[in-house]
């Protein structure tokens, strides 16, 4: 509540470091949106039943809206906002647009971090690997299917290969 | 959007210190490992400590020595190990069906075991409890599913857990009297409320699980969706395999009582002979009757009882399978 | 124009995409103001009660607590339709459903907001509550609303196009069914947010997650007594709609309320339980339907009822109701029609336009009813379709006018592509495929409000830069309209869409487009588009022409240049057109609009259904039914959708494997349930027991695009938005029946219902899952309209000629 003391932690954002002071219940989803002013990580239910507020913490994607703000002290949090780099944008982030990945775009900070962290481990996913790694995160909008696409695409090109969409993917049959 | 209630977070570097922090918080205080229980337990008014102490600074809990697991190692640590997969093969794969792959990477093994109990009564926010003059467990007087029954009938929904009683593993608790040695058959209550044996003191350090030698289980989980959904029926068999023929066996079900409910019976009417479609049969009947889903979880009960029956038979053909 | 195309029709970004693969996009709960403050809604804990006292004296006292209202506050009624205005920001002296919000409050902090709300006493007398449409129709009393049709039922509908009856004994076979379709709700995964800021010089401005700023504007401005210039709405970037977000809402109101109150902003973010409560979703469905048809498959009558459960509220009911009626004639030949709807209000959270508004019920009983009429006249069910489809530029029995029609080319598609000849009948036990189609409108003939003004509105403004700002009312909401805007103007005057400014959903900037609902965007912001950006070409092709030298027909704009189209060389940049157009005119601004063509029906209730053009989907479901659990899993579907013509060849297939998705979960496991036990409750609002499909669910889906461009769409454009979810539940049931020979006349399809028709089965009883019985309902005495062919006009014969009633 407002006259709580508040807590004062340093820690890494988007391999910067931070430091933010902030009531001590609040989620790290509420610090990075409320008090770091990173909206870009969205949530839905802050209950852990939809993967919007994905981040990674230290490589590792967890639930924002699940993690203390205060147990984040010393740890790396990469959230949307740092993957383009150098105003280039991450290569998932070039084929979730030409795909057609993002249609409302709520859920795709997310999906695009999950990936991101699926990529880091696993530069060579099947599409059963990449379905697996997402069941974790609902998008009511795409059906995934471009979402699975844009992955593969970026895996291909994170991989040195010259890959472009198919042609079913864009124009359909 | 949905918020915490205010709290002291402790983040102690040691059992003795995270024990002497409980003593202090006494019954405001409760333990967290991952969170991904208790935080929404606790945006729902479920659990409201005022102090949360958190397990996951201390070394002991998170340490795997041989078949020793630390109650802090996470579940996606836990079902990716490949000495795991191949020789606790049960317990890697339960803890890969767990909810999600994010909340995986942040619920504890500890966590999974001592789970608070589910029922669709209960896991809802205060304003929704509120509407129905809450229940027994939390704030109220009587329970919804059997509003004449003196008891709570919340599902015990761990994944592990059934597979941890099926296989015969031991919990290693410690408290302010000291450590003891739990076998996980012996930590789970049948009922709502008091769902473990464990005092609100006491903490899980390890799980010490039965090194491989002549056994072998397998879990099988029911729910709606391939992801997210707790378990409506969770069947873990066990199996002590004397050359063709089944030694000793065990079967647990998840989700259809308070705790994971060993059927006898089931186990029994494999005993002596090999694992015959008529031995299957029985067993599964076995396990027919005495499961009692009730009307809190997703979908209707009288499926999930009948659920039963196909899902021991699917997990015993499995385990034949591959023998 | 005989410039080739260059972006229509291709599969360009959308112009946000980068915003939103950034997280640049500002949703309305990532804006944030100095000073504000934070509002929470005290929902009813009752499903029917008179509200006899709400005391938040103790509310009040607490520290950081800056405002606290109650129904008294904003007494003024609203509602979506003029015909429902039946919502009270806060409820006035009764609440109709557990989860009407009865009081609000403004505080520094969420956290003191709910602190607050745990402080204030609501004393309510219950009264009985109903959780279906059958015990609304069995107890006309305690009436929920004192306004309706009868009882507790909102709206009754009887109309019959010709004598069905007459129809139906000329046939050689007649068969009946009954069909139950549950609720289901949109669940975007954005919760519903809002912010209102009040300025001391009497302006209002309200930022909020709406499909529809109109209509929030104009529900402001009347509930909070503002004149309407004086109020603006914004909406932000749906982070998805579906529906959902397309009435102005309790919340809304209550923030811009507080905004007043305080003079301080307000923001309220809804929980994910309080989306459930806003719900506004499919309406929970009982259908019965009579078919004659001849033994070659020809239609000769239909008789069609519905019961719909519309929940505590009106919102669009009575506009879903005729919709659960008006579309059955599009598709096949329908030559005699009778339609029976009604309505009723119960105790749950109101319903109102979902995805397919009010069509996907009857469509999945018609199409499964078919299914069965095909199997006893042992006709391919796709066959069977072809024969009846009704025919392209033609006018049905209830006076829609069809334009184009790619109906059959879509079955052929999915017919050659999924193997339907090899498969059906002939997977082994456990497999099967069904097939199913559907058609939706393109926007509906006429606004919720009476008027006769454009539906949607577009400025232009070209910028002596060469850059190009284009203005218009409509709203982002995922489905790609901002997008939509920038390719047609692009294309019209040869530019690169990416240097298009778009501004949009603004009630101070933009001109009023209607919404994003009825798929009606691209059809008719299109258009309007279409005209702003063709009457700045001639104002550009003019001043070109005259410095080029050549005749204004003969010049091309594209690639960002104006020049000859028999002499490329000879031309200049479009920067420079615009330069020479502004130097003789002044500043280059143009405006487009667009009113969609009236309707053949003349008759009360003729407002529902029409439309400018009609999109067509066929789809073939391929199912793995496990006979021992009755569990459903879908591997792969075949869609095979005419849009007409594609803007944007990526973003409809986005739109397609979204609707495919949304549809599989509606088939399978999607529904709004209620406890009655417990006083009625919705069960489960939330987003782990409300059960969307994951990436594990979804099916692969195998999209062909059919293009019959419609002389009424933007470069011939019809909707995507909507139409391919439609097939998708009767083809996943028909597939179930080709799998284990079982009927679920039901939706959604669950294991249970599948393995508890498979036993009825194995006993020797039917082996179906469905409803049996169809209410006794106090039906009005028929409107009666000759048909088209019966030298009909589109006029009742019957009674004094009534007014057209216009809830769209
Ligand atoms: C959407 C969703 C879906 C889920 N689905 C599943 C599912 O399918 N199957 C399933 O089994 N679980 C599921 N869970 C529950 C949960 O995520 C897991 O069970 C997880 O393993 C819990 O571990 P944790 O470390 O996060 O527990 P915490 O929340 O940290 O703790 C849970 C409880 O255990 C106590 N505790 C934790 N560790 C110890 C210890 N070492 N000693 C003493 N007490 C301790 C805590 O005090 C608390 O009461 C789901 C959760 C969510 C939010
Ligand atoms: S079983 Fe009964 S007492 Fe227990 S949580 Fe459910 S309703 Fe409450
Ligand atoms: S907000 Fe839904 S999982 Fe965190
Ligand atoms: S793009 Fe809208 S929820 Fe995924």
């Amino acid at each position: 509540m407002s006259n709580e003391s508040k807590v004062k932690i340093a820690l890494s954002v988007n391999g910067e470091p931070a430091e933010v002071a902030f009531a001590p219940h609040k989620t790290l989803l509420e610090v990075l949106r409320e008090d770091l002013g990173l909206t870009g990580t969205k949530h839905g239910c802050e209950l852990g039943e939809c993967g919007t507020c994905t981040v990674l913490l230290d490589g590792t994607a967890v639930l924002s809206c699940l993690v203390l703000g205060v147990a984040c002290e010393g740890r790396a949090v990469r959230t949307v906002e740092g993957m383009a780099q150098n105003g280039q944008l991450h290569p998932l982030q070039e084929t979730f647009a030409d795909l057609g990945a993002a249609q409302c775009g709520y859920c795709t900070p997310a999906f695009l971090l999950v990936a991101e962290a699926l990529l880091a481990a696993n530069p060579h996913p099947t599409r059963d690997e990449i379905k697996h790694a997402l069941a974790g995160n609902l998008c009511r909008c795409t059906g995934y299917i471009k979402i699975y696409e844009a992955v593969e695409l970026a895996a291909a090109r994170m991989r040195g290969e010259v890959a472009q969409p198919t042609r079913e993917s864009l124009y359909g049959r | 959007m949905l918020r915490l209630p205010t709290f002291r977070y402790l983040q102690p570097r040691s059992l003795r210190e995270a024990l002497a922090m409980k003593a202090d918080a006494g019954p405001d205080g409760m333990f967290v490992a991952g969170g991904t229980d208790l935080y929404p337990n606790m945006k729902r008014r479920h659990q409201e400590p005022r102090v949360v102490i958190s397990l996951m600074g201390i070394e002991e809990l998170r340490r795997l020595d041989g078949w020793n697991v630390g109650t802090c190692v996470t579940l996606s640590a836990l079902s990716s190990l490949p000495t795991f997969q191949r020789s606790q093969s049960a317990v890697a794969g339960a803890a890969q069906l767990v909810s999600t792959p994010l909340l995986r990477n942040m619920g504890t093994l500890g966590g999974n075991l001592c789970l608070d109990t589910r029922c669709n009564y209960y896991n809802q926010s205060y304003e929704w409890r509120k509407s129905i003059d809450f229940c027994m467990k939390k704030d109220g007087a009587i329970c919804w599913v059997a509003p004449s029954s003196p008891r709570c009938w919340a599902v015990s929904s761990s994944d592990v857990a059934p597979v941890m009683v099926a296989i015969g593993a031991e919990y290693r608790l410690v408290g302010p009297q000291g450590e003891r040695l739990v076998p996980a058959g012996r930590f789970y209550h049948n009922d709502g409320i008091n769902y473990l044996t464990k005092q609100p003191d006491e903490i899980l350090v390890d799980v010490r699980l039965p090194a491989p030698n002549g056994w072998d289980a397998v879990y099988h989980k029911l729910r709606r969706r391939g992801s997210f959904d707790f378990p409506v029926l969770g069947v873990a068999a066990w199996i002590q395999w004397n050359g063709k023929k089944v030694g000793e066996a065990r079967i647990v079900l998840g989700g259809v009582a308070s705790y994971p409910q060993e059927v006898a019976a089931a186990g029994a009417a494999l005993e002596g002979a090999p694992l015959s479609d008529e031995a299957i049969a029985a067993a599964a009947d076995a396990a027919y009757q005495p499961s009692k889903p009730m009307d809190n979880t997703d979908f209707d009960l009288s499926w999930r009882k009948q659920m039963t029956r196909v899902y021991v038979k699917r997990a015993l053909e499995e385990l034949r399978a591959r023998h | 124009m005989a410039d080739k195309r260059r972006i229509i029709g291709t599969a360009l970004r959308k112009v946000d995409a980068v915003a939103k693969v950034t997280g640049g996009t500002r949703f309305a709960d990532d804006l944030s103001f100095p000073r504000m403050l934070y509002c929470k809604l005290l929902r009813s804990t009752q499903p029917h009660a008179k509200i006899v006292s709400v005391d938040t004296t103790a509310a009040r006292q607490l520290d950081g607590v800056h405002a606290v209202l109650t129904g008294q506050d904003l007494p003024i009624p609203f509602g979506i339709l003029p015909v429902s205005q039946d919502e009270h920001a806060l409820c006035l002296d009764k609440v109709r459903f557990i989860g009407d919000p009865v009081a609000a409050v403004a505080a520094t902090s969420e956290e003191t907001a709910t602190a607050a709300l745990d402080r204030i006493k609501v004393a309510y007398e219950p009264l009985q509550a109903f959780d279906s449409a059958e015990a609304a129709v069995a107890h006309p009393e305690p009436r929920i609303h004192d306004y309706g049709d009868s009882g507790n039922l909102h709206k009754l509908i009887n109309l019959e196009f010709g004598d069905a009856d007459a129809g139906i004994a000329e046939a050689d076979l007649v068969r009946e069914d009954l069909f139950f379709f549950e609720g289901n709700t949109h669940l975007p995964m954005e919760q519903h947010a809002a912010v209102a800021m009040w300025s001391p010089d009497g302006k209002l401005t309200l930022w909020t997650s709406t499909q529809t700023p109109h209509y929030v504007h104009r529900a402001l401005a009347k509930v909070l007594e503002l004149p309407a210039a004086r109020v603006r709405v914004i909406a932000t970037p749906n982070g998805g709609g579906f529906g959902g977000k397309s009435d102005p809402f309790s919340h809304e109101l209550v923030v811009a309320k507080l905004a007043m109150v305080t003079g301080r902003p307000v923001k309220i973010t809804l929980t994910r339980e309080e989306v459930f409560y806003c719900h506004r979703g499919r309406h929970p469905t009982l259908m019965w339907v009579r078919t004659g048809v001849k033994q070659n498959g020809a239609i000769t009558g239909m008789h069609f009822r519905s019961l719909l459960d519309g929940g505590a509220y009106g919102s669009y009911g009575v506009a879903s109701t005729y919709y659960t009626g008006a579309l059955q004639t599009v598709t096949y030949n329908v030559p005699r029609y009778h339609f029976q709807g009604a309505r009723a209000f119960t105790n749950k959270a109101p319903c109102g336009p979902k995805r397919g508004h009010g069509t996907p019920q009857p469509r999945f009983a018609l199409e499964v009813h078919l299914d069965k009429i095909a199997e006893q006249l042992e006709i391919d069910p796709a066959e069977l379709r072809l024969r009846t489809l009704v025919p392209a530029h033609s006018l049905t029995a209830n006076y829609l006018r069809v334009g184009s029609m790619g109906l059959g080319e879509c079955i052929a598609k999915v017919v050659e592509g999924s193997g339907w000849k090899r498969k059906f009948r002939k997977l082994p036990h456990g497999r099967g495929v069904g097939l199913a189609c559907s058609s939706y409108i393109s926007g509906a003939g006429l606004p919720i409000y009476w008027n006769n003004m454009p539906h949607s509105g577009v400025q232009l403004r070209c910028d002596r830069g060469g850059g190009v700002t284009v203005f218009c009312g409509s709203t982002e909401i995922g489905q790609g309209s901002d997008s939509i805007l920038a390719y047609i103007v692009a294309e019209i005057l040869g530019i690169d869409p990416f240097d298009i400014a778009v501004v949009t959903a603004d009630t101070d900037l933009t001109p009023v487009d209607l919404g994003s609902y009825s798929s009606r965007v691209t059809l008719m912001s299109g258009n309007a588009a279409l005209q702003a950006a063709e009457r700045a070409r001639q104002i550009l092709a003019v001043h070109a022409a005259k410095r080029l030298e050549v005749p204004a027909a003969r010049l091309s704009f594209a690639a960002g240049r104006v020049f000859d189209r028999k002499d490329h060389k000879r031309g200049m940049s479009f920067a420079e057109a615009v330069q020479l157009a502004e130097a003789a005119e002044g500043t280059v601004g143009t405006v487009g609009s667009y009113t969609p063509p009236q309707g053949a029906g003349k008759y009360r209730g003729a407002g529902v259904g029409p439309s400018p053009a009609y999109s067509y989907s066929a789809c073939v479901a391929e199912v793995e039914v496990d006979p021992e659990t009755g569990i459903v899993r879908v591997p792969t579907i075949w869609i095979a959708h005419d849009v007409g013509q594609s803007i944007n060849t990526a973003a409809v297939i986005g739109q397609v494997e979204g609707s495919i998705y949304m549809g599989l979960g509606e088939a399978l496991m999607e529904e709004m349930a209620y406890r009655g036990n417990r006083k009625v409750v919705h069960k489960i609002p939330s987003l782990l027991e409300y059960k969307s499909p994951t990436t594990l669910e979804m099916c692969d889906v195998v999209t062909y695009l059919i293009e019959d461009p419609d002389p009424n769409g933007p470069f011939g454009a019809k909707e995507v938005g909507q139409g391919p979810l439609l097939p998708v539940m009767p083809a996943v049931a028909n597939a179930v029946y080709d799998a284990v020979g079982v009927r679920i006349d039901e939706v959604p399809i669950t294991p249970e219902k599948v393995l508890k028709a498979i036993r009825r089965k194995e006993k020797g009883e039917v082996g179906r899952f469905g409803p049996d019985a169809f209410p006794e309902i106090p039906w009005p005495e028929p409107t009666q309209i000759p048909t088209p062919w019966e030298g009909g006009d589109g006029k009742a014969v019957t009674g004094a000629p009534i007014p057209l009633e216009r809830p769209h």
